[in-house]
């Protein structure tokens, strides 16, 4: 279909435009998203590798004169328990909240829907969206509610005989991942939706007179056939997450003490609670190369056709 | 016979462990929802899960008479609308050489943006501010809007070019035979079969900036130039007692555009896939 248009392009192009011509409107079309893309994304890029080298600084005298200072923010940095604390904070994040958590919670919620009724399935995707849809500060307060001394959560606790629990004290980073889950997990639940969708019947038909379990046929039949949408959606997650700093600033502002502490709230506490720019941009260089190697091989399993 | 009853048992244990567990999951799924939805009706709402015992709209006249809301919430309109007519118009644009032109750089630049896709905004933060307070474009709505359009324009150009991708050029071609220039061909013939694709492209534009917090919160100081997502951050943290119904009846209005946008978008989403055929790129 693609190259049936672009044969057909060519050959007008002879009688009605040239390519000289179109390369040029091309340029005036692009020109806006040149500039755009120049001054708010790449020339920023390029300063997180400037300013991470530098002691720039809200207040005080490095405000004034910045100076190079070569690798003494990542020196710092490393020798900073607080840092090695955010990295581990927000591996775990990633790994609870979103592979596991979002990722497993929406496969099986998308294969235990298939080939169930209708209006049940819609109604069920329907609530799991809503969290989904529920804009993240919302979701935040929400779960500051569910979580809170008298909230709901204790609320079914006492159901069951047992004694409250202060979530949100006791088990921070338990509360973060699961708030996590409850926001996320729709976006996994979809793309799974879609992948079993394309899954061929005949085939997982066939396994079936063939003899196979229930199992067997996810294992050696489904699963494989989706690979390809689990790990593009597997590096999507990802991405998202790393990069959660809404719900967990305003749900435990990174605490208590710096227990849900990740590294976008290090680095947001570092540049604009301590007024250390330079600081923190190092850090949002942290952030930036993983995000850099994540997104190339999102890119790489993703075949994708230009 | 009995093989057959055994099979048949399992059949059905499968199919009643399915919707039992998928039952459950939509409950845990609802309840932390029933707080905001209960509070913002309940004159005297706390952090507990209450059905009101009676139910009221007052929450909600409070917050829409409420000077500093009805701000917020325009400044919200504002920065998302602004931001979603910017992005159909440079995206719209940018897809036009990319979907109908052979250019030499096609290649890469699709890379790119798609690359740019992935990038996690956060990383670029405290950069951006540094650009921001060295151009002096802080505190400034409409910069806010621009840095705002930069972020979404990748993921904007990738659809809209899809979308115009599936746009037949063979009606294009008609048009250029029948005397039309490439401008009226262009406006006649593409744009209005663009629509499907537009709306959709604006709807996810506006309703991802209405839920934005992080960039309007680095970016936006004076108070009455926040928009909604991050007023209603300081209407949680200022006050030493939250009124609580209060804050769930804001919360509530503020959800209520994203859920909207949302079932519009599937409309439109669907309307744009059935006429592209399964040609997506």
């Amino acid at each position: 279909m693609k190259a049936n248009v672009d044969a057909s392009v060519s050959l007008y192009r002879g009688s009605h435009f040239s390519r000289q011509r179109d390369s040029y409107r091309a340029a005036i079309f692009l020109f806006p998203t040149f500039a755009l893309l120049l001054v708010f994304f790449f020339v920023p890029i390029v300063l997180t590798f400037y300013f991470a080298f530098t002691n720039m600084s809200l207040t005080g005298s490095a405000s004034i004169h910045t100076e190079f200072v070569g690798f003494d923010n990542f020196s710092s940095m490393f020798a900073d328990p607080n840092f090695r604390t955010a990295v581990w904070n927000t591996i775990i994040v990633l790994i609870f909240s979103a592979v596991i958590g979002q990722q497993v919670l929406g496969l099986i919620i998308a294969l235990m829907m298939n080939e169930r009724n209708r209006k049940f399935r819609s109604l069920i995707g329907t609530l799991v969206i809503a969290g989904w849809v529920t804009p993240e500060i919302v979701v935040a307060f929400i779960w500051f509610a569910f979580l809170s001394d008298q909230g709901t959560a204790n609320i079914m606790l006492g159901w069951l005989g047992a004694k409250p629990v202060s979530w949100l004290y006791q088990f921070p980073m338990t509360s973060v991942v699961v708030a996590n889950i409850w926001h996320g997990t729709a976006f996994s639940m979809l793309v799974f939706q879609s992948a079993l969708g394309d899954v061929p019947k005949e085939v997982t038909e066939a396994a079936m007179i063939d003899g196979a379990s229930g199992w067997q046929r996810l294992w050696r039949v489904t699963l494989p056939m989706i690979k390809g949408s689990i790990v593009t959606n597997m590096v999507l997650i990802t991405l998202q997450t790393l990069g959660l700093f809404t719900l967990i600033f305003s749900l435990t502002g990174g605490g208590p003490g710096n227990k849900t502490e990740t590294l976008p709230l290090y680095m947001y506490h570092q540049a604009f609670a301590n007024y250390q720019l330079g600081y923190g941009t190092a850090i949002s260089l942290i952030l930036l190369v993983i995000g850099i190697i994540a997104s190339i091989s999102y890119i790489r399993f993703l075949k994708v056709q230009i | 016979m009995p093989k057959r009853s055994i099979r048949w048992n399992r059949f059905v244990a499968e199919k009643v462990i399915a919707y039992a567990v998928l039952s459950l999951i939509g409950v845990l799924f609802i309840v932390p929802l029933l707080w905001m939805i209960f509070a913002s009706f309940d004159p005297a709402a706390t952090l507990s899960v209450n059905v009101p015992a009676k139910p009221t709209l007052q929450n909600f006249a409070s917050i829409v008479t409420d000077k500093a809301n009805q701000r917020a919430f325009a400044n919200g309109i504002f920065l998302s609308l602004g931001q979603s007519i910017l992005i159909v118009i440079v995206a719209g644009l940018a897809a036009y050489p990319l979907s109908r032109y052979q250019l030499k750089f096609k290649r890469p630049f699709m890379y790119i943006i798609l690359f740019t896709t992935g990038l996690p905004i956060t990383a670029v933060m405290v950069p951006v501010y540094e650009l921001f307070l060295y151009l002096h474009f802080e505190d400034s709505i409409i910069w806010t809007m621009m840095f705002l359009t930069a972020t979404a324009l990748p993921y904007a150009i990738w659809i809209m070019k899809n979308f115009m991708d599936s746009v037949p050029i063979d009606l294009e071609e008609a048009s250029w035979v029948d005397g039309a220039s490439v401008w009226a061909s262009l406006r006649k013939i593409v744009v209005p079969l663009m629509l499907p694709g537009t709306f959709t492209v604006a709807i996810f534009t506006f309703s991802h900036s209405w839920g934005n917090f992080f960039v309007p919160f680095i970016l936006i100081q004076t108070p009455e130039k926040l928009p909604a997502s991050v007023s209603i951050y300081q209407f949680f943290g200022q006050y030493g007692t939250v009124e609580y119904g209060k804050l769930a009846a804001f919360s509530f209005l503020y959800t209520i555009p994203a859920v909207l946008l949302y079932i519009l978008s599937q409309r439109y989403m669907s309307a744009g896939f059935n006429f592209s055929g399964g040609t997506k790129g």
